[in-house]
Order: C-alpha cells, then structure tokens, then sequence
C-alpha cells in the first residue's frame, strides 16, 4: 500500500488526481476500522493530517469557513457560541478519544445516514466544500448525500470543509441510542430557529440519507412569521403538528437498532423536544414566554 | 511530499512493480526518539508493542470502542488502534509506561493501587492514560456532555462528570466505582 502524505492543500489535490483510487485519511475514526478489519484494502492512503489548512476556520462574510480537518473536540471548545447545535452533536460523538480525532470532514467522507454531524449542518443550511485540480464547488448538504454511505464527492476531489451561517437563534440538537457513549444512534434530529427568517431541520438515521423536513418547516416558518416578536407560548397544537411533519419526512427502515415505527415515534419526541427548548429560549432572549 | 521511494514488501520480482510498503518514521516515545520503518497499514498500537516492546497499551477490540489501547499522542488522549503508525512521523506518543518519572508513580498510578481501581488490570494501562488526558481536557475548562454551565470555565469534576468524561474505557471487570474514586481524588 502507496502512503502519500501532501503537506500543502495544492499537493493534496494533485495526488488525489494522480491516484483517484487513493483513500483519505483524516482522523482515521472509520479508515482505520476499516484497515484494522480488513475490510479496506486501499492501493494507496492519502494522510490529510500533516495539512495545515484543513485545520483551520475563520469568519468569511457573513458565514463561518471551518476546515474539513477541524476535530469535534475543536468544534465543541471553539465554535460551541456559533455553531451550537453542531458543537451538542459533537460532545455526543463516540468517546472522549474517538472526539479528539474524529473530524466533521471525515463525517461527511462516510457519509452514513446516521453521523451525528450531518442534521446539525442540514438544519444550519451549511454547504460542503469540494475540490480537485479542475477547481471548487460548494453544494448544499443536502444535495452532498447521494445514498446510504455515497455522496457526490468525484473521485478526483476532497472535502476543503464547510460553511454555514453562525446560529441567529436557538439550536438543539437530541439523539436517541441505548447509551451515551459510543453508540450510534437509533434516530437524531436538529433544529435551527433564525428568528425573523425561518426554521432549519435535520434527521439523523431514519432513512437513506441524513434529511431535511421540509414540510414542516415551512409549516414551523408559517406558524411563528408572527410570533418571533410577540414570544408568547407556542400553542400544542403547533407542536404537535410540527413533531408529525417531522416524522412524516423520514424514510425509517427496520434494523437491528429500532424499527420503522420506532424510529417515527422517536422522532416525534425528538421534534416536540427540541422545539419546546429552542422556543423557550428564544421567550427568554426577549420579554419572556407566557 | 514525502512519497516513500524504498520498499520492501512481497518478493523480489513484485518489490519494483508494488508500491512501497514501508517508510520511516521519527517519533518521540516516552521521551525516547525513536528511528523506525513501519508498515503502511500498522496501526501505532501494533507498532507500540510489537516493534517497541512497550506491551502496556492494550487490544481490546482493535477498532476504538474499548479504550484499552489510549496512549497520549501530542498530549492528546487517543485509540492507538485507530492511529496509522506512519502518520506520527515527528509526533509525541506517551504511554503507561511514560507516566512515572522513573523512581515515583504517577498520582493517578498511586490512587489507583490505593483505591483498588481494578481487577484483571487489562484495561488499567489505557484508564491511566485517558485520565491523564481528561484532567489536562478539564483544566483548560472543556465541558462534556454532562456540564450544566458551558460557560463555566473550571467544571467541576463529580461523579457523574468522570464517568461521562472517562466513558471510551471501558472494565470488563466492572471495576468503575474505584476508577470514579481513583480519579476524584487526583482530580481534587
Ligand atoms: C468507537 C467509535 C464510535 C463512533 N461513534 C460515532 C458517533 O457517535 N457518531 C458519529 O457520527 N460517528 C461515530 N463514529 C464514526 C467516526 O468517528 C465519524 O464518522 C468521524 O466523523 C470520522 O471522521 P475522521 O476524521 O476520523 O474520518 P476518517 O476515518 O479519516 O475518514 C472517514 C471517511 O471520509 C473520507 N475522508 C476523510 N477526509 C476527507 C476529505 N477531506 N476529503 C474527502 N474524503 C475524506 C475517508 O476517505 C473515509 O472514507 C464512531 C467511530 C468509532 C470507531
Ligand atoms: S483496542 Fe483500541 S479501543 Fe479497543
Ligand atoms: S480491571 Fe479487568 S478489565 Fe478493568
């Protein structure tokens, strides 16, 4: 097996075109699983972590630029005031270890229906940032995920990282699994409140590809257009139809974490939780909630 | 970039049409430098033990759900089965037989005899290691999952926070409760 180990983004890309077959490698969280197994048997690695501009993020315009290599430790210690819902998921993510090497980047690499950081980044509207010798594209993440465990990624091109919009409001993110601790989860979700603008949301594990509901949030915008300024008490009914929407997006199958019907009533609690949270911290920001 | 030119890998005839499979690494061990040629495909744990002969770090499950492998890699807690060997070139790797200055143990070391923090003693090596890197976590005021106040700048370090903080090891012997009070007491 071929180790390739580029120092400079420009080197990076030139040996993904010279080797498509090349895995990356960045914290190694699901590469080396793979390795230790058996299970990937790469011609050649392509190390990422001797990059220095993956691991970066900074402010650009009005979004934050965070770099495919940062760690969910870094996401949680550093990027927690602005990217909140992003940061919870990250503290939940496998141990303690698997955090301090385990990348939003490499999440999205794989691609599973169920990594953790994916409805944080769908509810926070983010775009993935692709790159290979023939130039840069960003895609909505929602666009990024192409089947379970498949994006759009062209064999010639790596994650540069991610952007999306620091938080204008609450965020939460809730995963339900039978532990806390390195478990994956049997069903998330994430939702976004950008007061004045509208509502984002992400489900985690409950179909082929991490999703949007985008039904209910149009509903949520509709029902709080002219609530943001009043914050008075979102009636139950609201609630409730919001969680049923959000179970209605999902395309849950059976396995050997939760059934389909499972999953749905999870996301259903997942969905009314977050909302009452995030609502009444918005209450909070402002005169207070009835 | 470095694209390893030497290789040694399969037979003789094979060797100019493979890629190479080895490259040399530089890296510190416990304070030792060490010049090695490793594997492409060897995890640092294998590395650790089989060419270093420091058998302290252990295999569990070989792929980063016991924590029986944690060593300190740049100060960093990590699963060294998860680690590719040829990625620590120039890097820092500290493990449980780094942690005592050569005469003393380690307060952990110490609470843990103390305390009575295990049985078989598998998974000791790596509980040291990751505590060690959980107090270094914890004082520069990283909140875990279970922080009430993510602000709060100084956590303070109770059961429930330990046991959330050390949950990627885990006791085959269920020994945790002196774990939780091994590591309180150095946490203070
Ligand atoms: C014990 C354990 C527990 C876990 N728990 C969780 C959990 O709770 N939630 C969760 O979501 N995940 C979990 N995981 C999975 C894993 O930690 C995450 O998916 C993590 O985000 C992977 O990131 P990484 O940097 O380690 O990626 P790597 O393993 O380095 O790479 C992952 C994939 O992405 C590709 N890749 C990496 N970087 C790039 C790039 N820049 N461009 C293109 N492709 C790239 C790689 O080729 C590979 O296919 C767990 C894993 C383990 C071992
Ligand atoms: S052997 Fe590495 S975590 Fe189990
Ligand atoms: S003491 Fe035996 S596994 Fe922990």
């Amino acid at each position: 097996m071929r180790f390739l180990r580029p120092h400079t983004w420009a080197e990076a890309l030139g040996a993904k075109a010279e080797f498509p077959d090349a895995l990356p490698l960045m914290g190694g969280t699901d590469v080396m699983v793979d390795v230790n197994f058996g299970r990937a048997r790469p011609n050649a690695l392509l190390d990422l972590t001797a990059i220095p501009e993956l691991r970066t993020w900074a402010p650009d315009g009005d979004a934050l630029r965070v770099g495919a290599g940062v760690t969910y430790a870094r996401l949680v210690s550093e990027l927690a005031d602005r990217l909140p819902a992003l940061a919870a998921a990250s503290r939940t993510v496998g141990s303690p270890q698997i955090r301090n090497r385990g990348t939003a980047g490499g999440n999205l690499g794989s691609a599973s229906p169920a990594g953790d950081a994916h409805p944080p980044l769908l509810a926070g509207g983010a775009e993935v940032e692709l790159e290979s010798v023939r130039g840069a594209r960003r895609v909505a993440v929602e666009e990024f995920f192409a089947g379970p465990k498949r994006s759009v990624l062209e064999p010639d091109e790596l994650i540069a990282g991610f952007r999306a919009r620091p938080a204008t409001g609450p965020q939460y993110f809730a995963k339900v699994g039978t532990r806390n601790a390195m478990v994956i989860a049997v069903c998330s979700f994430a939702l976004a409140l950008r007061p004045g603008e509208g509502v984002g949301t992400g489900i985690g594990s409950a179909g082929p590809t991490p999703l949007r509901a985008y039904a209910a949030e149009e509903f949520l915008a509709g029902e709080l257009a002219d609530r943001w300024e009043k914050r008075d008490a979102l009636p139950g009914p609201v609630i409730g139809e919001f969680a049923e929407l959000v179970a209605g997006a999902a395309r849950p199958i059976d396995d050997v974490r939760g059934t389909a019907d499972y999953r749905a009533h999870v996301l259903r609690v997942l969905a009314r939780r977050t909302l009452t949270w995030a609502w009444a911290d918005h209450c909070e920001g402002g005169a207070g909630c009835a | 970039m470095d694209v390893p030119s030497k290789g040694t890998a399969g037979g003789a005839q094979r060797t100019a049409a493979r890629p190479p499979a080895r490259t040399d690494v530089t890296v510190s061990v416990n304070g030792a430098v060490e010049r090695i040629k490793v594997d492409n495909r060897a995890s640092l744990l294998d590395v650790l033990r089989e060419r270093l002969g420091l058998t302290g770090a252990k295999k569990g499950c070989d792929h980063g759900q016991c924590g029986a492998c944690t060593v300190l890699l740049d100060g960093r807690r990590v699963n060294a089965c998860l680690i590719l060997a040829v990625t620590v070139d120039q890097a820092e790797v500290v493990t449980v037989e780094g942690l005592t200055d050569g005469t003393r143990l380690h307060p952990l070391q110490a609470a843990f005899i103390e305390r009575d923090a295990f049985q078989c003693g598998y998974c000791t090596p790596g509980q040291l290691c990751s505590a060690v890197g959980m107090l270094a976590e914890a004082a520069k005021g990283r909140a875990s999952a279970v922080t009430a106040d993510l602000a709060d700048d100084a956590p303070v370090l109770d059961e429930a926070e330990i046991r959330e903080r050390m949950s990627g090891n885990l006791c085959r012997c269920g020994a945790y409760p002196n774990i939780v009070a091994a590591i309180g007491e150095v946490a203070g």
